[in-house]
């Protein structure tokens, strides 16, 4: 295998057609295309962080602290945006998936490439569109990032236009899913049978049904509330004949989906991870592949437990909250196989891991209060506070995100040819994990205690709590600058990464360091499943 | 899997998922329209009377002979036709447009007659035919932009299959374009009972 290290000079870095920028915004090749999104989403996750320290700010104390009321509406409304069309969505399976999907497959790149780079064009435009309203017609957008009706066809700020720019993203979202499915049935070296699939790859899979399946019903809703804007249709108006509980009902038909889009490529990636880093081949393989695709068939059907409160009849309530509930069974299951792999493994604690192990605890307890608001006795209590909230950033950011930080220091040095510092990597993730349990559990102290989302302003006894959380968020701030500056100055500049030093099975780690533009130089035939490591050749 | 040849299995199953998104998107209009219709039965079958029959007859039988020429394109150009497929190509892109010269002097004498989104006569009248002209106009307009979005699909493909880029043997393109013109179809299908007929 042949190391070629230095960026810029090494494997699909050199370019071979075209030069500057224009190599990278008209490339077809998945790799660029991936790295092109991770910096996307990157840059993006970092505003909304911006955005959420400012809220955290703003609620440090009780009354007005540093905003005033409207731009704390704006506030919480572009941090939801931007965190979930412009970071959460794309951010594993367009980023990773895209850099990582077709090497695991044995394939030289997508099943349509145009189309992966039209994907990526259009993720471009909806972000744009999206910056644009915040700052043209009357302001920033401020219904929360579900833009529900009525008020979100009434207010005067810019909704239609961030709104039109989401459905830009959904059609990015849904040509992504497209690729990949055609990919995986059409793409895979000889001898990649379904069960020799990595479970990245898998999670990829049943995240792009869903990304195929329920995307397109955002993109009518969403057009409903431009034209509910524009010419008036009052199809969601009481005024006018319209029920705005249809709204509801038509946006978490997505939306919930979608948080499983958000969720399954972080469990792909931790799938990856902790077999390798246990010298253990995985618990359970067929069980976590199986599981990927019950959770998005699962998770399709349990909407309506958005909607307790909203006047839903009682049958209604039940049937949902026992779908709900049956969403827990194949997650446990995947928690549950991760767990078992490393019983009697020999485990090494390196940066992905500990990113990974963290997914697991932070996870599990995001999943667990989730159960909390699935029944509908207990949902009610906390319907609507801060407790919502925690549960979903434990979900979504104590999952997603820190599997995010799992698969960039597992897969960014492959592609780079360069690595981060270990030690600041570690620190880093003790700071974050410290900051975001002390944020976030406190915010669900508070929601059981009764404060209410998205308020401006709260009663005195939350006070103290708020500091709390507050002060949990500038730790928090804190590790992910060193997370993000490590792996900024590593990539570019650090200790030479040849080879497979975690000793991964997977076809990207028998590849050459960073990988050639058309990933093999011969095609591979696959002999041995993605997690024997021994007589696998694997060092 | 070899990549250097073109994969029109894989292009052709692309392209379903892709019909399959499109279908959901008009499924959300037909939900709205299902739970509307069971609340204000009445005023829907008041106003699918004011639909005009003969106007809905002619672009469904219309759409449907555009469906069939396209259909033989395909067929002519796996026999390395081009002449014959490019006429085909025409007749229905030909369609196309008289399908959208009658859905313009549709809508125009209903705005004459003082029926559309948010127009006054509207906001006085019941709140269900309201609903259902709102309903109306959003399904035909979301479907008429999606025949303007064939037509110039159909222009591409003809002018590819006049240069010779797509020929007897590497023709998923137009198999692709004819396949998204189906559906064009297909959705008016459903638009045309039951808006027109069944109220």
């Amino acid at each position: 295998m042949s190391q070629d290290t230095a960026i810029g000079q090494g494997g699909f870095w050199r370019d071979t057609g075209r030069t500057g920028i224009g190599s990278w915004i008209f490339s077809t090749d998945h790799k660029r295309i991936g790295l092109m999104y991770l910096y996307c989403v990157l840059g993006f996750f970092l505003v909304g962080v911006s955005l959420g320290l400012l809220i955290r700010l703003e609620l440090i104390a009780p009354g007005p602290t540093i905003v005033t009321a409207q731009t704390y509406n704006a506030l919480f409304t572009v941090h939801g945006v931007v965190m979930i069309f412009l970071f959460i969505i794309p951010g594993i399976p367009a980023s990773f998936g895209n850099l990582v999907l077709p090497i695991q497959l044995g394939a030289r790149d997508v099943a349509f490439p145009r189309v992966n780079l039209l994907s990526w064009w259009l993720y471009a435009i909806g972000a744009v569109i999206v910056l644009v309203s915040l700052f043209t017609g009357g302001g920033a957008p401020d219904t929360g990032w579900t833009f529900y009706v009525p008020f979100s066809a009434r207010t005067t700020t810019n909704v239609s236009l961030a709104v039109f720019g989401v459905f830009v993203l959904g059609f990015s979202s849904i040509l992504t899913g497209i690729n990949f499915i055609t990919t995986i049935h059409r793409m895979r070296a000889p001898g990649m049978t379904w069960t020799r699939i990595p479970l990245f790859a898998w999670s990829l899979y049943a995240t792009a049904w869903v990304q195929v399946l329920a995307t397109p019903i955002i993109a009518i809703t969403l057009l409903l509330v431009i034209t509910e804007r524009i010419l008036g249709l009052g199809l969601f108006d009481p005024t006018r004949g319209g029920d705005p509980v249809m709204y509801q009902h038509m946006f978490w038909i997505y939306s919930h989906p979608a948080v499983y889009i958000m969720i399954l490529p972080g469990m792909g990636v931790i799938s990856d991870i902790i077999p390798v880093f246990s010298r253990k081949p995985i618990f359970g393989y067929k069980m976590i592949a199986f599981s990927s695709l019950a959770i998005a068939a699962a998770g399709s059907a349990v909407w309506g437990h958005h909607m307790y409160t909203s006047g839903m009849s009682d049958l209604g309530i039940l049937v949902f909250s026992f779908l709900t509930f049956i969403v827990a069974i194949p997650s446990a299951i995947k928690v549950f196989n991760w767990v078992s792999t490393m019983y009697k493994g020999s485990i090494s604690l390196e940066a992905p891991m500990l990113f990974a192990l963290s997914f697991i605890l932070l996870f599990s307890i995001g999943g667990l209060s989730g159960l909390i608001l699935g029944a509908a006795a207990t949902d009610i209590h906390v319907h609507d506070t801060h407790f919502v909230v925690g549960h979903f950033h434990y979900v979504m950011f104590g999952g997603t995100g820190f599997a995010f930080f799992a698969a960039a220091h597992y897969w960014l040095p492959k592609y780079y040819g360069r690595r981060y510092k270990e030690k600041p990597a570690i620190v880093g993730w003790i700071l974050m994990f410290v900051g975001f349990n002390v944020m976030y559990f406190t915010m669900q102290v508070l929601g059981m205690e009764g404060m209410p989302r998205r308020y401006y302003d709260y009663l005195p006894e939350f006070a103290r709590l708020n500091l709390v959380a507050t002060v949990g968020s500038w730790i928090l701030v804190a590790g992910i600058i060193i997370v993000v500056w490590n792996l900024w100055r590593g990539l570019f500049r650090g200790e030479p990464f040849t080879g497979n030093p975690w000793g991964g099975a997977t076809l990207e780690w028998s590849i050459a360091t960073p990988p050639p533009t058309e990933n093999f130089d011969e095609d591979p035939v696959v002999t041995h499943g993605p997690y024997e490591f021994k007589g696998a050749g694997v060092p | 899997m070899s990549h250097q040849e073109k994969d029109s299995f894989g292009a052709k199953l692309g392209m379903w998922l892709f019909l399959f998104t499109e279908m959901l998107l008009f499924g959300g209009v037909f939900i709205l329209y299902s739970v509307y219709l069971n609340r204000y039965p009445k005023e829907f079958g008041l106003g699918g009377h004011q639909l005009d029959l003969v106007f809905g007859a002619t672009n469904t039988v219309v759409l449907l002979t555009s469906s069939l020429f396209a259909a033989m394109s395909v067929t002519a150009i796996k026999r390395g036709a081009k002449r014959l497929t490019l006429g085909l190509l025409s007749v229905t892109i030909g369609c196309a447009l008289v399908f959208l010269c009658i859905k313009y002097l549709e809508w125009s004498a209903k705005f004459h007659h003082g029926i559309y989104p948010n127009s006054p006569k509207l906001i006085a009248g019941p709140p269900g035919e309201s609903i259902f002209f709102s309903l109306y106009y959003l399904t035909t307009g979301l479907h008429g932009i999606h025949v303007v979005i064939g037509g110039i699909l159909m222009t591409w493909t003809a002018v590819m299959v006049q240069k010779g880029i797509l020929n007897s043997t590497d023709n998923v393109t137009l198999e692709n374009v004819t396949l998204y013109w189906h559906l064009v179809d297909l959705v008016w299908i459903f638009i045309f009972p039951l808006y027109y007929l069944i109220l």
